[in-house]
């Protein structure tokens, strides 16, 4: 099962172990990661689980729906070229070792 | 009445066994969920449901349904075989002809259903809520400091429909005169999902003015501009729906844009002034508003219930269902379900709600909710920063509805911090 790093604003980092398939949304949600709120329970209307994919990985992710897109555009805190929505992002084995930052605010 | 099921809920007994088995294989359980008596107190039938199975049918209209998390949840999310297009009430659209013209969003499917969405989605995005943020936070200080001037308030007029009343109306850019069709309007829509029983009929009686009203101010020409309802027919210049679409779209914005958020609103301010510790957290934390919003959606369920159809013949939760038979899902059981939450019957604020299925989910999850959290956000902060208690003075009344669970009065007083 693929391992991604999720870092807080403050620095703190906490490493979560996914199984393939399932969303870094729902994994953050399911290990009661402060900092990912998914008010909308992953059905992509609410841009509350936003997360800054570490440069390196941005690439390897598929691309942007433009859904996404246009919520991302809403999103609480600063939208950067590494912004994605974590609900959106579903582990494989391609991403074992993704490093994500989380934003200051989703609310 | 003040609920005593939130007590004694635990110890109680479910109200009706299933007594037998229907040819699907779903336990039949005799209630109505459209009755009263399950308005007043639908904890204790909801577990019974629960508890029968997975599936079970319901003799007193001949339905099928679901009250578990698990299978409402499946249900709402295969829209393929639990379609939305034959209605979303009792009533089957492919036999009966709709009251109204369908709805294009809620009672449409895949693909059709898409272009619709797509529009709304767009109206009511995260984006264009940051540009409501200041006005709506405003006005919910405003009312709040006139509230408490006044002390003794009904919490339901003064505050639950209030506050919606007095930015969402604007934000869609209706006139001025006549806004008191919305309520009636959207009460009529929500009584209308049910059965042909008294409060439907009653509701259709009445319905006439309301329906003109309504139907007057979807036309473009009664829209302000900068509004949502100018946004929709926006979206008809660009092609992304026709003309003829705009105004009904806009119809959906009115009929479940108001009412819904009103009950929600009113649950949250129900649940803070019955559960002291909720409160007094909410107080030490403001930041908790968002959340004590969320978690009244959940512990009430102002949207009580929705009926999907089947498209073909299929199998849940081991019962076999034909091609075209009707499904109820109990949102509000699911949200109490315990196989899913823990302590499901004690309003906590400080929960993690995510999942919860007051909002439906799925393609047809609450285009509005994120309007509905904003109002419900701000009216909970300015409460939080400026009142100190909150203290039921009188009976509290509720009110009944096919689909919306809400109260009739909630009288309070309000204390200053």
């Amino acid at each position: 099962m693929p391992t991604i790093t999720f870092i807080r604003p403050d620095g703190a980092q906490r490493e979560l172990t996914i199984a393939e398939g399932t969303s870094l949304m729902q994994a953050a949600t399911h290990h009661g990661l402060d900092g990912i709120v998914a008010e909308c329970g992953g059905n992509a209307m609410c841009a509350t689980c936003h997360v800054y994919v570490e440069d390196a990985w941005s690439e390897r992710l598929p691309p942007l729906s433009e859904d996404e897109d246009a919520l991302l555009d809403g999103a609480a805190a600063e939208r950067l070229p590494t912004s994605r929505l974590s609900c959106q992002i579903i582990a494989t084995a391609a991403l074992d070792g993704l490093v994500v930052r989380l934003p200051d605010r989703q609310v | 009445m003040i609920e005593p099921s939130h007590i004694s809920k635990s110890a109680a007994p479910p109200a009706v066994l299933p007594v037998d088995v229907h040819g699907t294989g779903a336990a039949i359980v005799d209630v109505d969920p459209f009755s009263i008596e399950f308005f007043e107190d639908p904890h204790r039938i909801h577990e019974a449901l629960r508890e029968a199975g997975p599936v079970v049918w319901l003799p007193r209209w001949g339905v099928h349904a679901v009250a578990r998390y698990e299978e409402v949840r499946a249900v709402l999310h295969d829209p393929a075989t639990f379609c939305s297009g034959r209605g979303v009430g009792l009533s089957d659209f492919a036999k009966e002809k709709p009251w109204r013209p369908q709805s294009l969003i809620l009672e449409a499917d895949p693909p059709a259903h898409g272009r619709t969405r797509a529009v709304l989605s767009r109206v009511l995005s995260p984006a264009v809520m940051k540009t409501l943020r200041e006005r709506f936070q405003a006005a919910a200080n405003q009312l709040v400091d006139e509230l408490l001037v006044r002390r003794e308030i009904d919490a339901v007029a003064d505050l639950a429909e209030a506050f919606p009343l007095s930015v969402f109306p604007e934000a869609v850019g209706l006139r001025e005169d006549g806004r008191e069709h919305l309520l009636p309007y959207a009460g009529l829509a929500f009584n209308a999902f049910g059965p042909p029983n008294a409060l439907r009929q009653r509701a259709f009686e009445t319905a006439a003015p309301h329906v003109a009203w309504v139907m007057e101010q979807c036309q473009r020409e009664n829209l302000k501009p900068g509004g949502f309802g100018a946004a929709i027919h926006a979206a008809a210049d660009t092609g992304a729906i026709t003309h003829d679409e705009a105004p009904l779209l806009v119809r959906s914005l009115l009929t479940a844009g108001l009412d819904t958020t009103v009950n929600s609103i009113g649950a949250a301010i129900y649940c803070l002034a019955r559960f002291p510790d909720a409160w007094a957290a909410l107080r030490a934390d403001p930041t908790l508003a968002r959340a004590a919003f969320e978690e009244a959606v959940r512990f009430e369920s102002p949207v009580q219930t929705f009926f999907r159809t089947t498209t073909r013949p299929v199998e849940i939760g081991g019962v076999h269902l034909d091609e075209g038979s009707k499904v109820l899902m109990f949102l509000g059981a699911a949200n109490r379900d315990p196989r899913r939450w823990s302590d499901p019957g004690r309003y906590d604020p400080t929960r993690s709600t995510v999942g919860h299925v007051g909002f439906g989910s799925g393609i047809h999850m609450c285009v509005g909710q994120l309007l509905g959290r904003l109002e419900g956000e701000v009216i909970l902060s300015a409460l939080a920063a400026k009142v100190g208690a909150i203290a039921i003075t009188g009976p509290v009344v509720r009110r009944y509805n096919n689909t919306l669970r809400g109260l009739e009065r909630l009288p309070v007083t309000l204390t200053a911090a």
